[in-house]
């Protein structure tokens, strides 16, 4: 059984117990545990149920490279699936839950699946679910979502912060290893600005573990040392609980900071996503070991060999009293000496090697540990926990077993892989080392940044050297590189490991292992792929390390293959007698392990989810029963809700009252542009298909505006304010875009022409102040002449209402008689609360969006955005009056020239009225005779704004018709989503006051 | 993640704050234009992949329209420019390796 | 004014915006710049924004600069300068409402905004006026002391700015900026 012993643990404090809960278990560890490192030391080698066949897991690592013991953690708000255990550090009170099976961990029934498994092998998913059809949506599909997805996802809302965090640097040095440490001393002393992040909480890396020894002193002591001499230097900065997750283009870095000490629920960030922007960065994130395939290789208590070895130094957990450790390569022998001086037994020491003779070797040769060479482990005995081992020749099929050993636990290794990741993520390329039996990163093929130079590097492990000397050796040179540097800026501290001898490439043991025990040794433990699996896939003709890869999903689970892939694709390159290098390795991406969801969202959630755009009567609205509508980013009232009334009941009640008596609309979102400037008119007639450099000061005039490929984009009332300035009003969400584009053309095209724009958009509040009675509402305000006389329809003028001063547009969206009243924004809600006082004994109330929509209608006025949508030209809505024929160019002008723009039988609009009065469904289409080339019913036209108009109390809609207005009185059908037709009149689009009377009452 | 330097700001901004705008240097073609002429103004872009003039705005600092020379493929930016050129600077175009137009 | 958020680290406070005077023109024209310094304005160098007659300038754009200036004195500025710019190709707005202003105050200001712009904060000087995106929306601001920053956005969204400089503002401590 795994145990925790009574002595060492550098990382863990024995005065401080912790409680927790395991899937409702009380279990107690100590502080500075992970939760791996607590589970072992309740002698929870249970830890969860693999993804296909639901085979039991226990933890295999030390970091996060770990694919199977990985739990929900926390519950409700605070729940989170797929937690690593090995990487989360252990909280008081921590609520950890396993995952993948049911009924539960002990008793699983999805287990039943590893008896079938011989008829789930790879591409079973694509081979089983594909006949007969009609079966996928109603019995595969079903009965797969059922059983996929790792872990649940949480059902209620994330209770915790999170933030972002942008960071520039020198130099990033990713992994605080002493590779990191040593290139942060080198870099520090040269001056640059340099950030170091370590993802655990403690610096120094495995060094500490291995035993190495630097400058003559542990590792630990100068680990101790070089921090503190780090701290010391202002240019550097530290930071550990921090991974780097992914590196982009130009030197664009994420990291993922989970501060250890965060309270859940508190306001404190529970993660920050540093968006770092480094010069250059130094990658040395070290090595990750491989396991070794043999038939049982998943069972519980078969562990990393360099893991075992991190659990008993680091906090003093033995996974097992008696540890038969197999390898192919020395390290592993490390792992030997760690147990035997932890006091526990080390049966054997299986090597797969033909011979076994170096310095580290004979260390525990010394020691007297048995040594097994040419030996192979052929099945691990066990179910839940490992009970022993059965060995075999490595030479053989595996059928003759030499020898049954009792044990509780195996450390494995298979060789190390330096963590080339981050390397590889912008585009460093790789090599293979035969020798060594790792891909590398290649030093003529590092990612290149924005100037074209290398701007990533490794160093250390993570470079292919796992000497403690060479790898301090690695950093400062790595420095020197990545700084440019013309010599060492320090001399790299020293040290000398004992000797090790070659690995040996074994890829599967024993070498000939026949079906039935390569049917059992598991390549990616976490989606259940088999070295069978990956053998099948070639057999089937899988080449490509990428198909393969997602055919059997091997390096696609949450871990993203960090122990399975080097493996994989070794077994891959053996089936297809093909060497490493030119099978390859799949696509390394960020980010390195999962990236929390709200991390990712930082501050974007809840009211900062999205700019809300307020005007400066939003608050009024909202006291006042607004039901709001999103109009960009604003938020406009749809209409004002009075008590026990719907929203129907309301926009009828505001279209009727304005109508009849007086409506007020807060305008204010319209954009306001300025264009100033010489040539301000000779670049108006440019941007809209009128004439605007004839409009008098003091006058309005409705313009269209349309993009260079002929389509209507926007539309607004322009004013002329003087011989050089205009004023153009935008749709509500065209503001930004429309200067946008009106800047686009100043700069890039016609930049000799003198005209300066700006958005004045957000300095005004406007006003609409509509009906009957509106000129009445402005002469109790008082202080201007707004008579006919005075100010004529489209005409404009400056003066002082109630005291304010204000500039007033005679203009109607609406038919009836309108005024728009300007005022700076700081007065609008001074102004509006005046004209709702006084509005009070004229009838007056406010009006919302869908009210101002139903009025246009009723006019006949088009919307952009219900009458447009990006296909549609002016000729198509007639408004060809509003199309200068004078000017030689416009935007748009040649774009409407092309055939398909003149073409006679584009759909033009018209008005509809059903002949049953039933309100038409928006964006219905017209059916005519016939089927299309696609053999379906030929469309000859689409309504694109329909109501029930409470004036006229029937429906109107306004729509598309292929020569609608040829048509005049024709009835004609519109489908409906339930197979149904409304016939419908084509009539003319202006359906209420066609004489505009209303508008000079 | 691009970084550019706005050369109006001297500024090397973020992709975040910039807004891009496609292949640079193009002429407008008006109403006289032929089809051909007109359809390859408006439609026919050389998305290379290698060198590429570019049209970026910096829309969250000075609000200016720059180009841009860079490799599409790498990346690298061989320089920024003006918006108001009507060809890439000589020098840019030797750093990218390319031969200036005639 | 009241402070929206007080820690020991950082304060978040709602200024009155002042009056705002925005002027289009070409900088680099000797004549236009004339015409400024006539009016107690300096034309400030890229990115800059310093102090003038008036009360402050800041460089917008190679075209564009905004005067900051007392509530009172932009209507008789605004006009003596589109006076004195008469028959010279430029623009002169009043916008003293367009915009809200903050001050974001205190040994965490720079972490604050580093938290919500992607701009190296650890090296912004005095005397700079950096326009850039506070999280989703324009923003622009500078530092007269090199600890204290203003900070000016659209009114429309002065309710988010509120929101996300609050948020960023309340746990700043510990957190270093390279």
């Amino acid at each position: 059984m795994s145990t925790r012993l009574a002595t060492g643990g550098r990382l863990i404090d024995c005065t401080h117990t912790t409680r927790f809960t395991f899937n409702g278990h009380a279990m107690t560890g100590l502080a500075g545990d992970t939760l791996a490192s607590a589970l072992l030391a309740n002698d929870q080698m249970l830890v969860g149920r693999s993804f296909k066949y639901h085979r039991p897991r226990g933890i295999v690592a030390s970091g996060p490279e770990e694919p199977n013991a990985l739990v929900g953690l926390g519950k409700g708000r605070f729940f989170e699936p797929n937690q690593r255990t090995t990487t989360t550090p252990l909280r008081d009170g921590a609520s950890l839950t396993s995952q993948n099976h049911w009924p539960s961990l002990e008793a699983d029934i999805g287990a039943l699946n590893q008896i079938l498994a011989p008829g789930l092998t790879a591409g079973f998913y694509y081979k089983t679910f594909m006949h007969p059809r009609p079966f996928w949506k109603h019995v595969f599909e079903p009965f797969i979502r059922q059983s996929a997805g790792l872990g649940k996802a949480p059902t209620e809302k994330d209770g915790d912060v999170y933030e972002h965090l942008y960071a520039h640097c020198d130099l990033l040095i990713v992994g605080g290893g002493v590779a990191g440490l040593q290139a942060a001393l080198a870099a520090g002393t040269s001056g640059a600005r340099v950030l170091l992040v370590e993802q655990t909480g403690h610096w120094g890396g495995r060094a500490p573990v291995d035993g190495a020894q630097i400058d003559g002193q542990p590792a630990d002591d100068w680990v101790a040392a070089a921090v503190a001499d780090l701290e010391a230097l202002p240019n550097v900065t530290l930071k550990r609980h921090t991974q780097g997750s992914g590196v982009y283009d130009h030197g664009y870095v994420l990291a993922t900071e989970l501060p250890p000490d965060h309270v859940p629920g508190s306001d404190t960030a529970r993660a920050r996503l540093w968006k770092i922007r480094a010069k250059q960065v130094l990658v040395a994130t070290g090595a990750i070991e491989r396991p070794l395939s043999f038939a049982g290789n998943d069972i519980p208590g078969v562990m990393l060999a360099g893991a075992v070895r991190d659990y008993v130094v680091n906090w003093a957990i033995s996974p097992g009293a008696r540890t038969v450790i197999v390898t192919n390569n020395d390290d592993a022998y490390r792992t030997a000496l760690t147990l035997l001086d932890a006091g526990q037994e080390v049966p054997v020491i299986v090597d797969a090697r033909e011979a076994a003779q170096s310095a580290l070797i004979d260390q525990a040769r010394v020691r007297g540990v048995r040594i097994l060479t040419g030996t192979a482990i052929a099945k691990v005995k066990g179910g839940k926990r490992v009970t022993g081992v059965a060995l075999c020749a490595m030479n053989t099929g595996g059928s003759a077993v030499t020898e049954i050993i009792d044990c509780e636990a195996v450390a494995m290794s298979g060789g190390w892989s330096p963590a080339v990741h981050l390397f590889s993520h912008c585009g460093g390329k790789l090599y293979w080392d035969d020798a060594r039996a790792m891909f590398r990163p290649d030093p003529a093929r590092l990612p290149t940044g924005h100037d074209g130079q290398p701007f990533v590097r490794t160093a250390g492990a993570a470079n292919g050297h796992f000497d403690t000397g060479a790898i301090l050796h690695d950093a400062v040179a790595a420095t020197q590189a990545a700084l440019k540097l013309d010599r060492a800026p320090i001399a790299p501290s020293q040290a000398q490991d004992p000797a090790e001898g070659p690995i040996a490439p074994i890829w599967v043991m024993p070498a000939q292992a026949r079906y039935e025990l390569r049917s059992k040794m598991w390549l990616d433990f976490q989606n259940d792929v088999k070295v069978s699996d990956v053998q099948l896939a070639a057999r089937e003709g899988y080449e490509s390390v990428e198909h393969t890869k997602r055919y059997t999903t091997l390096g696609m689970a949450t871990d993203q293959g960090k122990l399975s892939n080097i493996n994989g694709l070794a077994v891959l390159s053996e089936a297809l007698d093909k060497p490493i290098p030119e099978v390859g390795t799949t696509t390394f991406r960020p980010p390195y392990t999962p990236v929390p969801m709200g991390a990712i969202a930082g501050e974007a959630r809840d009211a900062a989810f999205q700019p809300l755009r307020r005007t400066p009567m939003h608050e009024w609205h909202a006291t006042h029963g607004a039901h709001w509508e999103p109009v960009g980013h604003w938020r406009r009232p749809y209409c004002y809700l009075r008590a026990g009334e719907s929203i129907d009941e309301a926009v009828h009640r505001e279209v009727k009252n304005t109508r009849q008596a007086l409506g007020f609309l807060d305008a204010s979102t319209l954009g306001k542009i300025i264009v100033k400037g010489p040539d301000a008119g000779r670049f108006l007639d440019m941007l809209y298909t009128n004439m605007m450099s004839s409009l008098k000061p003091g006058k309005c005039r409705y313009g269209l505006m349309c993009t260079e490929n002929g389509f209507l984009t926007d539309d607004g009332v322009v004013a002329r304010i003087d011989d050089d300035t205009f004023l153009c009003h935008t749709t509500t969400g065209g503001a930004d875009r429309i200067h946008a584009h009106m800047e686009d053309w100043l700069q890039c095209e016609w930049w000799d022409w003198k005209v300066y724009t700006a958005n004045v958009t957000e300095q005004y509040a406007q006003i609409a102040v509509v009906g009957p009675n509106a000129r009445k509402l402005l002469d109790k305000l008082g202080g201007m002449d707004v008579s006919n006389a005075a100010l004529p329809f489209m005409g404009w003028i400056d003066g002082t209402l109630g005291g304010f001063p204000v500039r007033v547009y005679r203009i109607s969206f609406s038919g009836e008689l309108s005024f728009e009243v300007r005022v700076v924004a700081g007065q609008g809600r001074a102004l509006w609360d005046r004209m709702m006082e006084l509005g009070l004994h004229l009838g007056g109330m406010p009006y919302g969006t869908e009210a101002l929509h139903i009025m246009r209608a009723e006019k006949g006025f088009i919307m952009i955005g219900d009458e447009t949508d990006g296909t549609v030209i002016p000729q198509d809505l007639g408004l060809g009056w509003a199309i200068s024929k004078k000017k030689t160019d416009y935007l748009g002008k040649r774009a409407q020239q092309r055939a398909h723009m003149v073409d006679p039988n584009r759909w033009q609009l018209v008005g509809l009225e059903t002949l049953d009065g039933t309100v038409l469904p928006d964006g219905a289409y017209a059916v005519g005779t016939g089927d299309n080339a696609h053999g379906q019913r030929k469309t000859i036209g689409r309504v694109t704004s329909t109501y029930m108009s409470p004036t006229l109390g029937r429906s109107i809609a306004m729509g598309l018709v292929e020569h609608g207005p040829d048509r005049m009185g024709e009835v004609i059908q519109f489908a409906t989503t339930s197979g149904m037709t409304i016939d419908t009149r084509i009539v003319s689009p202006v359906f209420f006051d066609p004489e505009g009377e209303k508008l000079n009452a | 993640m691009l970084t550019l330097t706005c050369p109006y700001c001297g500024l090397q901004a973020d992709e975040t704050e910039l807004h891009g705008g496609g292949e640079a240097h193009l002429t407008r073609f008006g109403p006289d234009s032929s089809d051909d002429e007109f359809e390859a103004y408006l439609f026919l872009r050389q998305n290379p992949r290698g060198v590429h003039a570019e049209r970026w705005r910096h829309v969250y600092g000075c609000g200016k329209w720059f180009h841009a020379l860079r490799d599409t493929t790498t990346l690298q930016v061989f320089g920024t420019y003006p918006a108001q050129t009507l060809t890439p600077p000589a020098d840019l175009l030797k750093a990218a390796g390319v031969e200036p137009a005639a | 004014m009241p402070d929206l958020l007080e820690t020991p680290e950082t304060t978040v406070t709602d200024l009155p915006p002042g009056g705002m005077i925005l002027l289009r023109g070409s900088l680099a024209d000797a004549a236009f710049a004339e015409v400024l310094t006539g009016c107690g304005i300096s034309v400030p160098g890229t990115r800059q924004i310093v102090p003038c007659t008036v009360g402050q300038v800041g460089w917008m754009s190679p075209d564009e600069l905004l005067v900051f200036c007392e509530a009172t004195a932009s209507a008789d500025l605004a006009l003596r300068l589109d006076a004195a710019l008469s028959g010279q190709h430029a623009l002169v707005l009043r916008v003293d409402d367009m915009r809200a202003r903050f001050r974001i105050a205190g040994p965490g200001a720079r972490v604050a905004l580093a938290k919500l712009c992607p701009v190296d904060m650890a090296r912004i000087a005095p005397a700079e006026l950096r326009r850039t995106r506070l999280a989703q929306i324009p923003a622009a601001f500078w530092t007269e002391n090199g600890a204290d920053f203003d900070l000016v956005c659209f009114r429309s969204v002065a309710g988010y700015a509120r929101n996300v400089l609050t948020r960023a503002a309340r746990h700043t401590q510990g957190i270093v900026l390279p």
